[in-house]
């Protein structure tokens, strides 16, 4: 009795292309998504982009800027990129450009070599009076600094400065004809208090500390974006998440057309003097309510319980609201009118969903990912959501600098409902 | 159901479409694929009248109430109401079509259903609450205004499919099989329906595949079969085309099968569900007609002498029951 059970689930399940591409290619595309993000596939590891500003253009720090660009994982941007490769070059980047560059996330950190740097490069302690290198970075990327931070120290000097201070003496000693006593004393002292600051440090206290020394290169870390966030990464959920089930709501609603379809009622729709366009037209103007609305629930919700500061970007939050919930809903109406059941639009729906939904950056931040993933997830809808949210509520930027993800969420639908209208054209006549 | 309160259906605004004629279908022909579900049809509406479309399923009738109401595109002919053509939106507002399916939100109520449904024809504001109101009345769904659609019985949901259809007060009004999987008593009720729609001076075109129905409701009928017409006219011409004077014998038999088909061969009938049918020219031959079965070695069990009908008829036209 069992073996004909068996056989009529294997018949049932090979005609149910739906299932059958839910059991086996959504599996593999989730493996390889995550396979390349976390698989180490070393060539296309992301490189972090870094600001790197020489106010003080002396040897040392024109040195240092040398062995950071050497870095195979750093992008050392020393001035803007120009769009038009014939123009002019655009001027370096100053303190103040920088920092700007940094608040509207076009790279996670910038590092400012001040005036005075050249004058004792090498820190051995807070109390060198030496000028330490500004590292501004965006608190929405912990990985990023701490890595700028390493690279830095690498790049100017890897040996330890005890071994450095200590060679330094010996050749000062050398050439200068010897220290007094009291002067060998003194160093002494020094060194010792260098040993007794590695020896704290191997033993795991702390290094973190804004203005601390960490290395041989002193450096101040200042965040100058998120600084003052109660809940720092709670915009960014709220967005991704937000704009995953937004996805999953607008093609469920959209399904209601194949539903009508299947009953007649399209066709009745149609015999009155409602048009193919104007009932599409109305259905994506109620998805689209109802992708709003949803997206007013999960960020009252986070304003109310993660205490998310939802009431001073009502603007923004407006402006990207509406033109995700118009996206989201010509995709979902494009779904739908590719499928011919709902069986169809459930599998199509999920498939593509959390395939978008992983590469745009609702289940983790893109700059985690791969170059290559950080691009293709630009092809995404959520990619430019979330870019959207994260510029109203993490980095505060007016509502005009939400052009880009504007224009492509509003080119997005656009274009997804002219699709969908095509597409329909085999509900209008038989 | 009070239908004697039902209003007037909105009167021809101009002589134009007085002289015009509601509806004319002229060599409408439809293909799907290797099918031909419309073969040449023509056919005509005149004011006030209901006429049939009488045919098996897959006969074509669904597809030519679908060309009509401009949902199927024909391969050639042509669809005109009041005289313009199928698909303009004279047409669409002088046409009602009650389809087959339950084409029905079913999470709307009955009043909401049919206020989306007047509202998709434009109907708005006072308007559009008279005539919600007087379908509702017609339907006799009064008392069932705010329940929602998916819990209606299924004769009521025929009901109000069939009040969705004509919430716009069309002058010409398409029923593809309304009565289909309805009991007998929600039947009689849309019966009543029908004919007080049709006392309120609406065309209609009625399509079944009951013969009871058309000769009840219809003042003509059109055969059709594959796709075409076979024979239209009212019931009597019909008959008479088919029959002329003749009447129809039904007889069961006792005996080996065999042996009753050969007999009946012999006398020019044929063998329906186990029954001899024969057509005779006057009824004092069935007389001689059952003796010599007697002779043949059959035992008659039972024996029917009647009128033929619309059954009778498509039977003689085509060689098959009406219901295969």
């Amino acid at each position: 009795m069992i073996v004909p059970i068996v056989r009529t689930a294997i018949v049932s399940l090979r005609r149910d292309r739906a299932a059958l591409a839910l059991s086996f290619i959504l599996p593999i595309v989730f493996f390889s998504i995550f396979a390349v993000i976390f698989g180490g596939q070393h060539d296309s590891t992301a490189k972090i982009h870094v600001i790197l500003v020489d106010e003080d253009q002396s040897r040392a720090s024109l040195d240092l800027a040398r062995g950071l660009q050497r870095e195979e994982s750093l992008v050392v941007l020393t001035r803007p990129s120009s769009k038009n490769k014939t123009a002019a070059p655009l001027p370096e980047y100053t303190a103040a450009t920088a920092e700007a560059a940094v608040k509207a996330g076009d790279v996670p950190v910038a590092l400012i070599i001040p005036h005075g740097f050249g004058d004792n490069p090498i820190s051995f302690g807070g109390d060198q009076g030496g000028a330490a290198i500004r590292l501004l970075n965006d608190s929405s990327d912990m990985i990023a600094p701490q890595m700028v931070a390493g690279l830095l120290q690498k790049a100017g000097m890897t040996s330890m400065p005890e071994v450095m201070a200590g060679e330094g003496i010996k050749r000062f000693d050398q050439y200068s004809g010897g220290l007094t006593p009291e002067q060998r004393k003194q160093m002494n002292g020094n060194l010792e208090k260098l040993r007794q600051y590695e020896n704290r440090q191997a033993a795991g206290a702390s290094s973190a500390q804004a203005g601390s020394f960490a290395g041989p290169i002193a450096v101040q870390s200042r965040a100058v974006v998120g600084q003052n966030k109660r809940s720092p990464m709670i915009s960014f959920y709220a967005a991704g998440v937000g704009v995953m089930f937004l996805l999953f709501t607008a093609s469920g609603s959209a399904g209601a057309l194949l539903d009508e379809a299947e009953s007649g009622t399209l066709d009745r729709v149609l015999s009155s003097r409602v048009t193919m366009t104007t009932l599409l037209a109305g259905k994506l103007a109620f998805n689209t309510l109802l992708a709003f609305t949803q997206l007013v629930v999960m960020f009252l919700w986070a304003w109310a319980v993660f205490k998310l500061d939802l009431f001073t970007h009502i603007p923004g939050f407006v402006v990207m609201g509406l033109c995700t919930a118009f996206a989201v809903a010509a995709f979902g109406m494009l779904l739908a009118s590719i499928c011919r059941t709902r069986a169809q639009l459930g599998a199509l729906s999920t498939l593509l969903i959390l395939t978008m939904s992983a590469v745009g950056g609702s289940m983790f931040p893109r700059f985690l990912m791969p170059e290559a993933m950080q691009k293709a997830g630009l092809w995404t809808i959520n990619a430019w959501a979330i870019d959207g949210f994260t510029k109203v509520f993490w980095r505060d930027l007016p509502v005009r600098e939400l052009w880009p993800q504007v224009c492509v969420l509003l080119a997005v639908g656009i274009v997804l409902f002219g699709l969908s209208r095509r597409i329909a054209r085999r509900w209008e006549f038989a | 159901m009070n239908v004697t309160s039902i209003p007037e259906f909105p009167p021809q605004s101009s002589s134009s479409l007085l002289e015009s004629i509601p509806l004319e279908v002229v060599s409408l022909a439809k293909r799907f694929g290797q099918i031909k579900a419309i073969d040449g049809i023509s056919l005509e509406l005149r004011v006030g009248e209901c006429l049939g479309l009488l045919g098996p399923n897959g006969a074509g009738k669904s597809t030519l109430i679908r060309s009509i109401v401009g949902r199927v595109i024909p391969d050639a002919g042509s669809v005109t109401v009041f005289g313009s053509p199928a698909n303009t939106s004279e047409a669409r507002s002088a046409l009602g079509w009650v389809p087959q399916e339950l084409a029905l939100y079913p999470r709307l109520t009955c009043r909401e259903n049919l206020a989306a449904f007047g509202r998709y024809h434009g109907l708005s504001g006072d308007k559009l609450a008279t005539s919600v109101a007087w379908c509702l009345d017609w339907a006799a769904l009064q008392d069932r205004a705010g329940e929602l659609a998916k819990n209606l019985s299924g004769g009521m949901k025929r009901r109000l499919n069939m009040a969705a259809g004509i919430i716009h007060r069309p002058r010409v009004v398409l029923m593809d099989e309304p009565t289909v999987g309805v009991d007998p008593q929600s039947r009689n009720r849309i019966f009543e329906m029908i004919e007080a729609l049709r006392g309120e001076g609406a065309a209609i075109i009625y399509t079944t595949h009951y013969m009871e129905e058309a000769e009840r409701l219809c003042d003509r009928v059109a055969i059709i079969d594959h796709g075409r017409i076979i024979a239209q006219g009212d019931y009597e011409e019909l008959v008479h085309d088919a029959f002329a004077q003749r009447n129809q014998v039904l007889a069961h038999f006792a005996g080996p099968p065999g042996e009753i088909e050969a007999w009946v061969g012999k006398h020019a009938g044929r063998l329906l569900d186990g029954a001899a049918e024969f057509t005779i020219e006057d009824s004092t031959l069935i007389a001689g007609l059952l003796d010599d079965a007697a002779r043949s070695g059959l035992k008659l069990l039972d024996v029917t002498l009647r009128r033929p009908n619309l059954e009778s008829v498509f039977l003689h036209l085509t060689g098959r029951e009406l219901r295969d």
